[in-house]
């Protein structure tokens, strides 16, 4: 029996800022949720890449005959499948591709320019046949000398990865190629003033080792295309309009003829804003005129998806006596993979983005080298250039005696402060946080030895951009909503809170989904901290619409003019009391909508505006083990300015997941290439991600400082967790320790190796104890 | 007049020209007046900008309105991972 | 190569398929039994995206070969409400927002329940340990430990 809806309405009911039940939860903790590698198709064949074993080579022939001859090869594709593209910028949704280079990176022309380089697939009707095929496919490549680690590719001989890659940013324009895509500054002030007069300076070299944003779910596509050129595609993506954007541009498609579903995502963190299988599944189905499934393996995720860049970044800071930074100055250099496009530049935004400093000049390297094309990974640059200035942040605390709190407080950039970047500040929360931090009993505990404590912050700006939610009205009141950004962790349910309030109808009766892109208007991607914020915006503009149309229907029904008829707390009533109209609930209007004009529903299509920045301060506890070099993370808090919390648990979830990821890019995670630039650790078990034993409880206090420009003052927050962590843990050891480690990860070998240089390890003992635990002297 | 300061790299297309004063009531019309003054800076604001409208960083927003006295930044496109 | 054809109990339920010999229990379970709340993370073992219980024992399904399951019993994520009535677990995990993208979340309540089935007053430290051979990337593992030490405390309380 249907629920029915009682004319009364709580009005006390609010659920924005509460703890709902998330409504695809059900579907995820029985297995019925359908990620990409979960669909099929009738007849589908099994789609397979051949890469590039090299991490350099010109391709000299391609000889595709004799897999195309094996029984059950329904299809194989190279680059000569694809168009080639020009050299330009073309809008593909709201990002600016060069489709060149996009070309080339998913499938390699006339060069490999990494190992795990795709060369080559083939559709087969079964794995085993696919597997063959590839194997038949005989690739000539003429090898040659490779370069990874970024100074050593900015080096005057280093080997080219493009004949045609001149420096832009320099003056004069260079005369001869190098692997030096962009050189970018930014800054005001004069810094040699600056420095001349601060009290203390200090200066710091640092070097990132390169990592991967680390989801679950590997690349998954399933692609099924028609006679008449049209194709459908699944996949796991964190865009599905930028996935159709690229297929149609790619394979000369219209954009109306492609329509992509995206599927439940198993994790994406900015690697899966870009296109790998989608194409070749595309072009590869065009072929074989049958639907083609391909998944990569998790040695093809590590090897042949975007991870982060690898970064030497240098770090100059002065200071006087009582604390206030006079001068700022850092040089960034960032690998960009195979292709050009680091986040060398919001790494450079955002390196003293957190501070009111004077005098400030950064300077950014775009450089190519022969690995993945990197890929965002939250906060993209970030992480990177705010681990060296929280670093010498904190040196530079100790130097002057002041605590690291206070330091930053001192410094702290605020409403109206000229941010590194360019523009002043609105209303921030970095204070806050900081204050928060201070506040906890965390803050106070005492030590043991070979612990120490420490403390950094960060920043991303969040962003906004196209959206399109389209609200409809069942007819039994029920409330259908649909969004276009796929929800990577908790989104629907924050809509469904907001809609909820909006429309003043309980929260089990909203059912969101997330549309494909014909079903609704254009959406840009789910990252940059955007789809709660841009989302939730167009909640508010699409419910306006349909209490709009409400009143005006009411109106009608009790022949009076719309102007004297409100929509309070889920009812349209009369604005003056009267017999003849009594309020009528959402449920209410829907019974009659056929009779007062029709569907009840309203679209918001928005390019949102007005994201606030979302400011954080993490606290963390180390224990050092000298006979190991291991770090134990002892306890985690953090403070983060959510602006509002649409729903507090799906914020601290983003909270505590970042912060995990940002102790893993601290302790463990790294790339490792031997001398033959091949990748040694293309699985789990070497790529050492935080497990559940690694992490201690995180602390998660949300701050909320209202951003003005969003209806409920909502901040975007994923990304900002990730930035500060490295520093914390950094400053951390350096206080168990009194060793500033300017390499990440800060892994076992890397510190016991320190340890043992400044000869304060301690040999293994024969009983295996715990060496951390108990009383030690340094 | 509102103030306007490129950021980044622009800087070189105008031969080091960072700042500007320009009666520009909106972006769209910041945007034709930069190009008129530095022809090259007409395909790098098509690229891609953001702009910072006294504070407030807007994208894609060639509608956006520019007061008189406002502070204008024109800043490299951020977007997110 | 003949195939081999094994019948086995799955969720209580008597199955029956042919497989190949260097075909997985991920790979039958999923492709033939279309069950596919198990998940390939990594195909080695060491994401825990796949766990099931065989025999009763935690597994990783991607580790075990499909010929090898012959007579025996698996219980998978599918099976592990019963009807329409979740096991308190899942409940929990709900409750607790133990989850984000989800792709874990199989693999993590098999490993849970299979903890929880043995030990009815875990510490979060036992948790902790049991629970490292399941990699979750999205919720830094807080809300899942709450989550197990929750649903601990409400079954001893019966």
């Amino acid at each position: 029996m249907a629920d029915t809806f009682t004319t009364t309405f709580d009005q006390a009911q609010s659920y924005v800022g509460t703890r709902t039940v998330r409504p695809d939860g059900l579907d995820k903790v029985t297995g019925r949720a359908r990620f990409a590698a979960d669909f099929d198709l009738p007849g589908q064949l099994v789609g397979r890449v051949l890469r590039s074993p090299h991490p350099h080579a010109r391709i000299v022939s391609i000889d595709t005959s004799k897999a195309e001859a094996l029984p059950g090869v329904k299809a194989v594709i190279t680059r000569d499948d694809f168009p080639d593209q020009s050299s330009e910028f073309v809008p593909a949704g709201e990002m600016m591709m060069n489709y060149r280079d996009v070309v080339r990176n998913v499938l390699a022309r006339e060069k490999v320019l990494y190992e795990g380089h795709a060369v080559a697939a083939v559709a087969a009707t079964s794995v085993a046949i696919a597997k063959k095929a590839l194997k038949l496919i005989d690739v000539t490549y003429e090898v040659l000398p490779h370069v990874i680690e970024v100074r050593e590719a900015m080096a005057p001989n280093a080997p080219l990865l493009h004949e045609d890659l001149f420096t832009v940013g320099v003056e004069p324009k260079p005369d001869r190629p190098s692997n030096v895509a962009k050189r970018i500054e930014i800054g005001h002030g004069d810094i040699d003033a600056g420095f001349a007069k601060a009290d203390v300076v200090v200066e710091r070299e640092f070097n990132t080792a390169p990592v991967h944003q680390g989801y679950i779910e590997p690349h998954a596509a399933l692609a099924s295309t028609s006679e008449d050129g049209s194709a459908e595609i699944w996949c796991t993506t964190q865009g599905h309009f930028i996935v159709r954007a690229h297929c149609a541009r790619l394979l000369g498609m219209d954009i109306g003829k492609v329509r992509v579903t995206a599927s439940e995502i198993g994790g994406g963190f900015g690697g899966k804003t870009v296109v790998y299988l989608e194409p070749l599944a595309v072009a590869l189905s065009k072929k074989a005129k049958r639907p083609v499934k391909m998944v990569m393996s998790r040695e093809e995720v590590f090897k042949s998806s975007g991870p982060t860049s690898g970064a030497n970044v240098k770090v100059k800071i002065g200071a006087k006596k009582d604390g206030t930074f006079v001068a700022a100055w850092a040089e960034l250099k960032y690998q960009a993979g195979a292709f050009q496009g680091s986040p060398v530049q919001p790494g450079v935004m955002c390196a003293f983005a957190p501070y009111d400093i004077e005098n400030v000049k950064v300077i950014g390297y775009d450089v190519v080298s022969n690995r993945p094309k990197v890929a965002a990974y939250r906060a993209p640059g970030a992480p990177i250039s705010e681990f060296a200035v929280e670093s010498v942040v904190d040196e530079i605390a100790k130097k002057l005696d002041i605590d690291p709190v206070e330091l930053r407080l001192q410094n702290a950039a605020h409403e109206g402060t000229k941010a590194a970047y360019g523009p002043k500040f609105g209303p921030i929360g970095l204070e806050e946080t900081l204050r928060s931090v201070k506040k906890t009993d965390h803050y106070t505990t005492p030590l043991q030895p070979w612990q120490g404590r420490g403390v950094a912050s960060g920043f991303w700006f969040n962003i906004g951009g196209e959206t399109c939610v389209s609200i409809t009205v069942n007819e039994d009141g029920t409330v259908s909503l649909m969004a276009g950004t796929p929800d990577i962790g908790g989104l629907r349910a924050s809509l469904a809170n907001v809609a909820a309030d909006e429309l003043g109808v309980p929260y089990d009766k909203v059912r969101p989904i997330i549309g494909d892109t014909g079903s609704v208007g254009f959406n840009f991607l789910t990252g940059g901290s955007r789809s709660a914020f841009s989302g939730s915006m167009a909640v508010v503009e699409a419910a306006k619409q349909i209490k709009d149309d409400l009143c005006r229907r009411a109106a009608k029904l009790w022949e009076m003019q719309p102007d004297q008829v409100e929509f309070v707390n889920g009812y349209v009533k009369p604005i003056k009391e009267n017999d003849k109209a009594k309020p009528m609930s959402v449920a209410d209007m829907a019974k009659v909508a056929g009779k007062t004009g029709g569907p009840i529903g309203g679209v918001g299509r928005i390019n949102a505006q007005g994201a606030g920045p979302s400011f954080g301060t993490h606290l963390v506890d180390v224990e050092v083990d000298p006979e190991t070099g291991r770090v134990t993370i002892l306890r985690y808090t953090m403070a983060q300015d959510a602006g509002k919390a649409l729903h507090p648990s799906y914020v601290e979830g983003q909270f505590q997941g970042g912060a995990a990821q940002g102790i893993g890019w601290a302790l463990n995670e790294e790339y490792i290439y031997g001398p033959d630039g091949k990748l040694q650790n293309a699985g789990f078990l070497d790529y050492r991600m935080p497990v559940a034993s690694d992490v201690p409880m995180i602390d998660a206090i949300i701050v909320e400082v209202p951003n003005p420009r969003h209806p409920y003052g909502v901040r975007g927050v994923g990304e900002t967790p990730i930035v500060p962590p490295m520093a914390a843990i950094g400053n951390a050891i350096e206080q168990a320790t009194g060793i500033r480690f300017s390499e990440l990860p800060m892994s076992p070998p890397k510190v016991l190796k320190a340890l043992k240089e400044k000869g304060l390890n301690k040999p293994v003992t024969g009983t295996g104890t715990n060496g951390g635990s108990g009383k030690h002297k340094h | 007049m509102a103030r306007v300061v490129l950021v980044g790299n622009l800087v070189q297309i105008t031969g080091g020209v960072a700042e500007f004063d320009l009666a520009a009531s909106s972006v769209k019309q910041l945007f034709e007046l930069l190009t008129e003054r530095h022809p090259p800076l007409g395909r790098h604001l098509e690229e891609g900008v953001a702009v910072a409208i006294d504070g407030q960083i807007y994208q894609d927003a060639l509608h956006e309105p520019i007061a008189p006295d406002s502070e204008v930044f024109v800043l490299p496109q951020i977007a997110g991972g | 190569m003949a195939k081999h054809h094994v019948t086995a109990t799955v969720n209580g339920d008597e199955v029956e398929f042919l497989c190949e010999t260097e075909e997985t229990l991920l790979d039958v379970l999923r492709d033939q039994l279309h069950l596919t709340g198990s998940k390939e993370g990594c195909s080695s073992g060491d994401c825990g995206a796949c766990s099931v219980t065989l025999d009763g024992r935690l597994v990783c399904s991607c580790l075990v070969l499909g010929c090898e399951v012959g007579g025996r019993s698996i219980q998978t994520i599918e099976g592990m409400a019963a009807g329409e009535r979740l096991h308190p677990l899942q409940q929990k995990f709900l409750e607790h927002a133990a989850l984000q993208c989800g792709i874990c979340t199989p693999g993590f309540l098999v490993a849970g329940k299979a903890l929880l089935d043995r030990n009815r007053e875990p510490t979060e430290t036992e948790i902790r340990y049991w629970l490292a051979g399941n990699l979750c990337r999205c919720t830094g593992y807080d809300k899942i430990v709450k989550a197990v030490m929750d649903t601990a405390a409400e079954m001893r309380r019966g």
